[in-house]
């Protein structure tokens, strides 16, 4: 059952474009101030479900509200609880950076001090205050990144939509605009993630919804994922002689739901760290193998995908 | 600021931004109209025309042909060389003389005699010019054409009723009618009084010339001659053919740049910035009204500053109402802000779009007068062109420029073009495909 107080209530959506069907019964929701994560390939069902929610398109059935309420008309003043950042640059390059967020703010009827207000703080958070005066055409990619988030925050809304914003930034700006939207996440804006990259999804977001070909695959913390695995936790093992080494025993091990050698390193996958690991060490003791450095590591969210959908995530792009 | 009024200032900044692009939007239509203006009569109307190349094979050698040579050759619309037949017709064939005119052997004694009798001396049909000519000049063909007969009349009757031949030709005359048994005795008597009078009239003549005492005569001329007179918007106003040439040329750069704007819409539906407008809390008349007005105004400020380039060196003013003027241009500026958003209505891809929306604009400019005006058209093609929106405003235009109409004449191209609007505004409003796909 959702809770009606939800920030964002998505129940049931389905979009289909001819034959192909976009987004098929996809339903979650976003409290105030949480960070959701929608992961998936590309071509999931991640920027219909988005462009949706947003307003862009109608879905074929299912509804989104937004605190409680549905986007019925073009002009309806409920968009003005939502910020979207489109994946594709939304900037005017022959402008200024200032002109465009002048431009932006105008377009939610925004005037006076509180433009002049609203523009320095978005250009301030985003880093970009000393190149107000420049025109677009002349930022790098991203420059135009942050650029594009900061025309999102101008008239301050309350979820902000951000579909797969990092596309072609270097790491360092990618750095920037994470800082700038783990910023937005402490002043408790909601924040919708779209993202590829598995290592975004588990930085930022305290949920994760998982998309593959429009369905919902999973919907929960990083944790919860991790749960759905058969292991949980994996022990690293750098054997000192791992020439002959068969880990293959080891399955015999009470806790130990796989084994497998990787150059040198052994790995140990387990569901209760604290009771496998001491049995792990004991039994290459008791074999004859040293080794020189144990650590223990969680799997990724690409384990969890493969695990779900069958297929790698990387593999469906 | 309101949204509309941001959507507005927004186009219009990024339309004066490209200075280049604004400077060649408004450099080619100058130079462009500047050249056909001066083709089509420049200003006051005067402009000297080029003569008309005409090539003369003589293959008769009589008075008559050398008079009827040097007729064509005194006219100032003509520049008369003298060629053989086979240089003649490679002449025409290649484009550097307009026609040729060739007088065949015993041109003189057939047409002579072909003035009294209807016939040639032989009993034949009325002798033959032959005029080669290029079939690319249809238009000064019958201007040849015209300027010979006048020319062949002149020479013939001079040489009938003064030269030599003509009194040969007289005194033959006579003796058949008198010698012709088959004639009525009172026809036989009325002709021979007749050239009789005819023969004593020219021996007077020979006469009098051998004495000096008068001139021979110069043969039948045009009873008539023309006093040209245009009629424009008032006494001692001379055509401009600038007007004309500069709002042909504000209309099809106009369209072209309302063109851009569609193609500019369509691009803008595929981008991001569609879908940051669309997550605005905009009603759709407010995206493509301000559109329509912002291209509006861009078209206004063409047609302002062509005319008035028009104005300042060439010296076209507005002869009519300045309301009727002002108002074919608002209208005609709103249908060209509909007709874009009509082609971002209808447009799959940029790339086709553009295509197929270049060529209907070419068409539509072409048969609405502004390269030519429509009066060289055929009248079929004058009256199909009424349901192009550019021929009312180049109408329009030319009634409220150099024609000097009144204001009730601008209504009519007012109205059509306001429906012309109306109509590419409802299409592109209901074909408008708003939803992006994602």
């Amino acid at each position: 059952m959702i809770h009606s107080s939800a920030m964002l209530e998505v129940n049931g959506l389905t979009k289909s474009y001819g034959k192909l069907m976009a987004v098929s019964g996809v339903s979650f929701r976003a409290d105030y101030g949480e960070t959701i994560g929608l992961l998936g390939p590309n071509g999931a069902g991640k920027t219909t479900t988005v462009s949706i929610i947003a307003g862009l398109l109608s879905p074929d059935s299912g509804e989104v509200l937004i605190e409680g309420k549905q986007v019925k008309r073009d002009t309806d003043p409920v968009k003005l609880k939502i910020g979207l950042v489109p994946q594709e640059m939304a900037l005017y390059d022959q402008l200024t950076a200032r002109d465009n967020l002048t431009f932006f703010a105008a377009l939610y009827s925004l005037a006076g001090t509180t433009v002049k207000r609203a523009i320095g703080d978005a250009l301030t958070l985003v880093g970009l205050s000393d190149r107000a005066g420049d025109k677009v055409g002349t930022f790098s990619g991203g420059m135009k990144r942050r650029l594009n988030l900061a025309a999102a925050l101008l008239h301050d809304p309350q979820i902000l939509l951000l579909d797969e914003p990092t596309v072609g930034v270097d790491p360092q700006s990618r750095n920037a605009i994470f800082e700038n939207l783990e910023t937005l996440k402490k002043r408790g804006k909601t924040l919708i993630y779209t993202t590829h990259y598995m290592e975004e999804a588990e930085r930022l977001c305290d949920r994760i919804v998982i998309i593959d070909h429009g369905k919902l695959i999973a919907n929960d913390t990083l944790q919860g994922l991790h749960k759905l695995l058969p292991v949980t936790n994996v022990i690293a093992v750098e054997l000192d002689h791992a020439d002959g080494f068969k880990p293959e025993p080891m399955l015999a091990l009470p806790e130990v739901k796989s084994a497998e050698l990787d150059q040198g390193t052994l790995r140990v996958g387990v569901h209760d760290l604290s009771r496998g690991a001491p049995g792990v060490l004991r039994w290459l003791a008791e074999n004859g193998h040293s080794y020189n450095h144990v650590s223990s590591e969680q799997p990724s969210l690409e384990t969890v995908f493969l695990t779900l959908t069958g297929r790698s995530l990387r593999d469906s792009r | 600021m309101i949204p509309f009024l941001a959507l507005v200032l927004k186009d219009l900044k990024l339309f004066f931004n490209n200075r280049r692009a604004v400077i060649v939007g408004l450099v080619v239509p100058i130079l462009l109209a500047s050249f056909f203006g001066y083709l089509f009569g420049g200003q006051g109307g005067n402009a000297e025309t080029s003569k008309v190349s005409v090539l003369v094979i003589d293959q008769d050698g009589s008075d008559i042909s050398r008079g009827l040579i040097a007729q064509l050759a005194g006219d100032k619309n003509l520049d008369v060389k003298a060629s053989t037949l086979d240089a003649a017709r490679e002449a025409v064939r290649k484009g550097k003389a307009t026609a040729a005119i060739v007088i065949p052997k015993d041109f003189g004694r057939d047409a002579g005699h072909a003035l009294f009798t209807g016939s040639s001396e032989t009993g034949a049909n009325k002798p033959e010019l032959g005029v080669l000519y290029d079939p690319s000049h249809n238009m000064e063909l019958g201007m040849v054409k015209g300027l010979l007969s006048g020319a062949v009349m002149q020479s013939v009757s001079k040489e009938m009723f003064t030269g030599r031949s003509g009194r040969e030709m007289v005194d033959e005359s006579l003796a058949q009618v008198q010698n012709n048994p088959r004639l009525p005795a009172e026809d036989r008597k009325a002709l021979g009084d007749l050239l009789g009078g005819v023969k004593e009239f020219n021996e007077r003549h020979d006469r009098a010339g051998a004495s000096g005492q008068t001139q021979l005569s110069g043969g039948l001329t045009m009873p008539y001659q023309t006093r040209e007179e245009a009629i424009t918007s008032g006494h001692d106003v001379a055509y401009n053919g600038y007007a004309h040439s500069f709002g042909g040329m504000a209309i099809q750069f106009i369209l072209f740049m309302g063109l851009d704007a569609g193609i500019a819409l369509l691009m803008l539906r595929q981008s991001g910035l569609w879908q940051r407008l669309r997550a605005a809390p905009l009603s759709r008349s407010t995206l493509l009204g301000s559109r329509a007005v912002s291209a509006s105004l861009m078209s206004g400020f063409i047609l302002a500053v062509l005319f008035s380039f028009a104005r300042v060196v060439f010296g076209v003013r507005i002869l009519g109402s300045f309301a009727g003027f002002v108002g074919v241009c608002a209208a005609f500026s709103l249908m060209t802000a509909a007709f874009g958003l009509m082609v971002a209505a209808l447009g799959e891809t940029v790339e086709a779009t553009r295509g197929y929306s270049i060529m209907a604009t070419l068409i539509m400019v072409m048969l609405g007068g502004a390269w030519v005006p429509t009066f060289v058209f055929p009248k079929w093609l004058r009256t199909l062109t009424v349901v192009v929106p550019t021929r009312w405003a180049m109408d329009g235009l030319d009634g409220m420029t150099w024609r000097g109409l009144g204001f009730s004449s601008a209504l009519a191209p007012i109205a059509v073009l306001l429906l012309f609007t109306l109509l590419f505004g409802v299409v592109a409003v209901t074909r408008f495909r708003w939803r992006t796909e994602a």
